[in-house]
């Protein structure tokens, strides 16, 4: 360590080729000082016996050939954790952004992480109430799930972000949890958005906040939710406390890794993303989860913006290929003035035959579940007939149908921002919208249930 | 021993110059940390080499070391019943060691070296033996019995023979060959993971793969030893397919390789399998199941390997004589391993930056299945299943994973994510998917089955087909046009749909089907139909036969318990021609009043 270069051979784009360097490891940071003293800081790429390919994390302004001092660390990325850690807020390179002093580090950790051992994974079982019906009745997230929220520009997907950091409990437990947010690119509004609201509910003495904002630099943001996986790690696994993660936006940090891979001249993939993209995204996600014997978890939810909401894009189809399950934001609920607009038909949760149930929610939960998604499901292909056709051609059933999926989004999954309705509140709720419904279309539900929960009688009688 | 030394380190592509005698594929360890990897080329003085593990940290100038032998996988009793990754190491093993989270240079033997087992010998001291014959078995777990065989290439007259207690490194026998001498033999032996084992004779295909599943057992059928791929979009349950096939397809051993997938999907098969109970023998699934697990964020290198491991496994347990299924999922994570290794070799690309040897390389895999007489005097009998499943980009089945996989294997399971957004599963679509099996399993259905299961079959297919032509004109004029007998058509294509189709995986009774049970649900399903039809020619009211109240109870035969379904089912059927032929009128109109 220390020894300082000076010849650079090669400056292009986020990239920095060095000549004559011996004893540099493959991923070492770098730091580059400028003539008058700035700091810039970089990542080996690629390494040969003399030279080394830097990538750089700030921009390249002000850079030259000459009278750089190139200084290889000896060290990779890391993150100096303690659990001061918690309450604070960094840039997208760990440092304070809240004028506060540098955390005094009880360690320092490698951002890259390693593997969860798939043996010592214990399965997401615990389900967490988020008080959204669309969410907690028919995709349910657990401890330790990966649960994406796929969204659009435009689309509210902050509040529902916020609102689930701000509403998530385990039931019948009091332990400790803290939130962890990393911000890749977002603007300085919707930044300000989360620390305004997490200071609000006071969410913010148990939150760490790491923002790399729009004008912050582009290849930091490959840092960033590294920055925050690893304090999750620290905080889950070594202080037993249970986080959730959320990550803003995937889409701009898919966005800078293409930047990168094309500063490299790789062959590109689909839509210039690089062929790694999947394993990239898979060692962000796959850090999410629980292991044997540790008390503390780490549940995860990134938030991406879908290109033209397009779901095929390689973004979400490949965070979609890795997650369990995902949440999809619905343009024309929205503009519907449906808050939550949780479009529930293409959503799904994979583990939410663990999550619910007797014990655990309700014994009623999955096959009530099934039913209201189906029941709506169905709505959606008479609405969608009605359009072309004309309601005047609609069966009296198929108008049944019709008027249940309507007032299911009115009521069922619309939802103020503020308000937290139980488990059991949303379940009843769904029961109360199938009474919109014969019996005999209910196919689902066993039978007990529907004299046990169902809402019919009162409906009858009246 | 003289040893290279790294020039170049390029994510999992390391250059090395100088390793003496390096040969293509032979297994090296690179650096101070002694990491895994296999080359992949050779240019003059230097080797390229995959790394199977995280190459941070790793500087030029460190040594590489080659073993001299190809990527292996050691083979002997102890397999059953383990979690491996990509490169057969423990997963238990390396957590004993390592903690929670996988470490580098981790070096763990595949098989336990210290187990006692207990030999029996098959053959006696003078007897003439070959490659592949029998020398004796290990109960391996109490319902596998682990056959230790002749190595390949070994022949002559056994000298000595072990019996009773003995670690897999202990010689079992000794047999004096003509050309080599006397060769030691161990229970413990290896193989090259790209090299297919040999055997006798390749055979055709004639019975099924039965899994429980009803659109694939009756609808489209895969045969022992035969070819199939999954492709689907997320979310559209490929994964709870490849878990049911697993669970319960009749395969004596199943080979699961979690390629480049979850976590917490590995760790829901390692938690949901020793529990389940073979549905044959009553013991955890486990005791017959292997796992390979090199999930998406473990190295990318090693998933490549994964599926090769898991094929020579699957090989290993075919030629003791045993059905073997493997299950990969997903071969599209595998295929982008190869991509990546490629790009970093800077070779030039094909379609979509997959290298141009895709095509054949998916080839090669598949071929390794089938249905084949082993090597050995005693001429068995045995197959390899092989089912992958393809994560096609944004469903796109036109990407070159799914088109490659596609001219290879014999049955397409086409998952459709409309199906699984109504909650139809498994979302295999009827019309879409396609096994060309069907002739050659024909025979097995029609003799110890039933002898109409073809023509009821053909029938079903033909309403459903009908269905989605009579959808389009109800889409464009409305129900109201169709005639009494397409209305009728259309509620038997839902039925079939809804009653017979869709399979609750998580339902204690769905979830496995047996064959006869799955005929008589088609039977009564068309029987719906044809008794409707002969009434609809006496005047009955289509109204009264959509609305029989017997439906419901059609609707709800999945459910019955295998033991009572032939009972039950006969019984529904008397049910359902009493009520067609007039006696169900009351019952009708009582719940017509529910409704209101």
């Amino acid at each position: 360590m220390g020894k300082e270069y000076t010849k650079i051979k090669e400056l292009t784009g986020p990239l920095m080729l060095i000549e004559n360097v011996t004893d540099v490891a493959f991923e070492e940071l770098v730091e580059i000082e400028l003539p008058d003293g700035q700091r810039r800081r970089g990542r080996v790429l690629e390494v040969t016996s003399d030279a080394a390919l830097v990538q750089l994390f700030e921009r390249a302004t002000e850079l030259g050939m000459r009278n750089l001092k190139v200084k290889f660390l000896g060290k990779g990325i890391q993150l100096g954790v303690s659990e001061d850690i918690v309450g604070r807020i960094f840039d997208g390179w760990g440092r304070p952004r809240d004028g506060g002093a540098d955390i005094i580090p009880e360690k320092r950790l490698d951002i890259g992480g390693k593997p969860i051992n798939p043996d010592a994974r214990a399965y997401p079982e615990e389900f967490i109430q988020t008080g959204i019906s669309a969410i907690d009745g028919l995709n349910t997230l657990s401890r330790g799930q990966k649960l994406p929220i796929f969204s659009g520009a435009g689309l509210p997907h902050t509040q529902v972000a916020a609102q689930i950091a701000r509403q998530a409990k385990v039931l019948g437990k009091e332990e400790e949890f803290a939130v962890v947010f990393a911000a890749m690119g977002i603007t300085f509004e919707e930044g300000n958005f989360f620390v305004q609201d997490f200071e609000k509910s006071g969410a913010i003495e148990r939150a760490v906040l790491f923002l790399n904002l729009a004008d912050d630099p582009v290849i930091e943001r490959i840092a960033t939710p590294r920055m925050a996986l690893t304090c999750a790690e620290y905080l889950a696994f070594e202080k037993g406390m249970h986080i959730l993660v959320i990550l803003i936006d995937m889409t701009n940090y898919a966005e800078a890794l293409r930047e990168l891979s094309a500063a490299r001249r790789e062959v590109p993939g689909r839509r210039g993303y690089p062929g790694y993209l999947y394993t990239d995204l898979a060692t962000i996600y796959e850090r999410a989860g629980r292991i044997k014997g540790k008390k503390g978890s780490i549940t995860l939810i990134p938030i991406l913006t879908m290109p033209d909401d397009d779901k095929t894009h390689p973004i979400p189809d490949l965070t979609g290929y890795i997650t369990e399950g995902q949440i999809i934001l619905q343009r024309d609920l929205h503009q519907k003035g449906i808050y939550p607009p949780i479009n529930v038909l293409p959503s799904l949760s994979r583990l939410m035959d663990e999550a619910v149930g007797k014990g655990k929610t309700r014994e009623d939960h999955r096959e009530l579940s099934n039913q209201l998604y189906a029941t709506y499901a169905r709505g959606i292909e008479v609405r969608e007939l009605a359009l072309v056709m004309g309601e005047a051609t609609l069966s009296d059933m198929d108008r049944r149908y019709l008027k249940f999926a309507d007032e299911f989004e009115r009521r069922f999954v619309k939802q103020g921002e503020r308000e937290e309705r139980s488990v059991e509140e949303t379940l009843d709720l769904g029961w109360e919208l199938l009474s919109l419904m014969p019996k005999s279309e209910l196919k689902r539900v066993r039978e007990e249930y529907i004299s046990k929960y169902g809402r019919w009688k009162e409906k009858v009688k009246v | 021993m003289k040893k290279g030394e790294i020039v170049k380190i390029s994510g999992p592509l390391v250059v090395a110059r100088g390793i003496p005698g390096a040969r293509m594929f032979d297994v090296v360890r690179v650096g101070k940390e002694r990491l895994i990897g296999e080359i992949l080329e050779i240019r003059s003085d230097l080797s390229s080499i995959q790394v199977y593990e995280d190459t941070s940290g790793l500087k030029p100038g460190e040594p590489v070391e080659s073993l001299y032998y190809p990527l292996s996988v050691e083979l002997a009793p102890g397999l059953l019943g383990n979690i491996y990754d990509g490169i057969q190491r423990p997963l238990d093993i390396i957590r004993a060691k390592e903690g929670e989270f996988i470490t580098r240079g981790v070096e763990v033997e595949a098989i336990d070296r210290t187990k006692e087992w207990d030999f029996k010998p098959e053959v006696k001291e003078g007897d003439i033996i070959e490659e592949g014959d029998i020398l004796g078995t290990v109960q391996e777990t109490e319902i596998i019995e682990h056959r230790i065989l002749v190595p390949v290439g070994v022949k002559g007259k056994v000298k000595k023979i072990h019996s009773g207690k003995a670690k897999v490194e202990d010689v079992i026998a000794v047999v004096e060959t003509d050309r080599e001498g006397e060769k030691e033999i161990r229970m413990l032996q290896r193989w090259p993971v790209r090299k297919m084992r040999p055997y006798r004779e390749q055979l055709e295909s004639e019975e099924p793969l039965i899994t429980g599943q009803r659109v694939i057992d009756t609808f489209f059928p895969i045969a022992k030893g035969g070819t199939a791929c999954i492709p689907g979009p997320f979310g559209s349950g490929k994964t709870v397919i490849q878990h049911q096939l697993s669970k319960w397809a009749d395969a004596e051993i199943i080979v699961f390789v979690g390629c480049g997938e979850r976590g917490n999907e590995m760790t829901d098969v390692l938690r949901e399998f020793p529990q389940l109970k073979d549905p044959r023998t009553g013991k955890p699934l486990m005791q017959r199941t292997i796992l390979i697990a090199n999930t998406s964020n473990m190295p990318v290198a090693a998933r490549e390997a994964s599926i090769y491991t898991g094929i020579t496994l699957a090989e290993y347990y075919r030629d003791m004589g045993y059905n073997v299924a493997l299950m990969a999922d997903s071969t599209s994570r595998w295929a982008e391993a190869l991509r990546e290794m490629s790009g970093r070799l800077e070779e030039m690309p094909g379609e979509e930056g997959y290298p141009a040897y895709l095509p054949s390389r998916l080839a090669e895999f598949y071929e390794r299945a089938g249905r084949v007489i082993t090597l050995g005097k005693d001429k068995r009998v045995a197959s390899i299943s092989a089912i992958g499943a393809v994560s096609p980009p944004g469903g796109d089945l036109s990407e070159p994973v799914t088109q490659a996989t596609l001219r290879t294997v014999r049955v397409f399971w086409a998952l459709v994510a409309e199906l699984a957004y109504q909650r139809h599963f498994p979302a295999i679509h009827w019309l879409r998917s396609y096994s060309l099996y069907l002739d050659d399993l024909k025979n097995y259905f029609t003799k110890k089955i039933a002898p109409d299961w073809m023509e009821l079959r053909e029938k079903a297919m033909a309403l459903l087909q009908k269905e989605d032509e009579l959808q389009e004109t109800v889409r464009l004029v409305g129900i109201d046009v169709l005639s009494p007998r397409d209305r009728i058509a259309l509620e038997a294509a839902r039925s079939i749909r809804e009653d017979f189709l869709q399979q609750f995986a998580f339902h204690e009774v769905d979830t496995y089907s047996p064959l006869k049970k799955q005929y008589l649900m088609l039977r009564l399903v068309l029987d719906y139909y044809d008794l409707c039809i002969e009434a609809l020619k006496k005047g009955t009211s289509l109204e009264r036969l959509i609305n029989l109240p017997v439906r419901e109870e059609i609707a709800r035969a999945k459910y019955i318990p295998n033991e009572q379904a032939e009972e039950r089912i006969e019984k529904l059927r008397e049910k359902l021609k009493e009520q067609i032929m007039g006696k169900g009128e009351e019952k009708t109109q009582e719940k017509q009043e529910v409704k209101i």
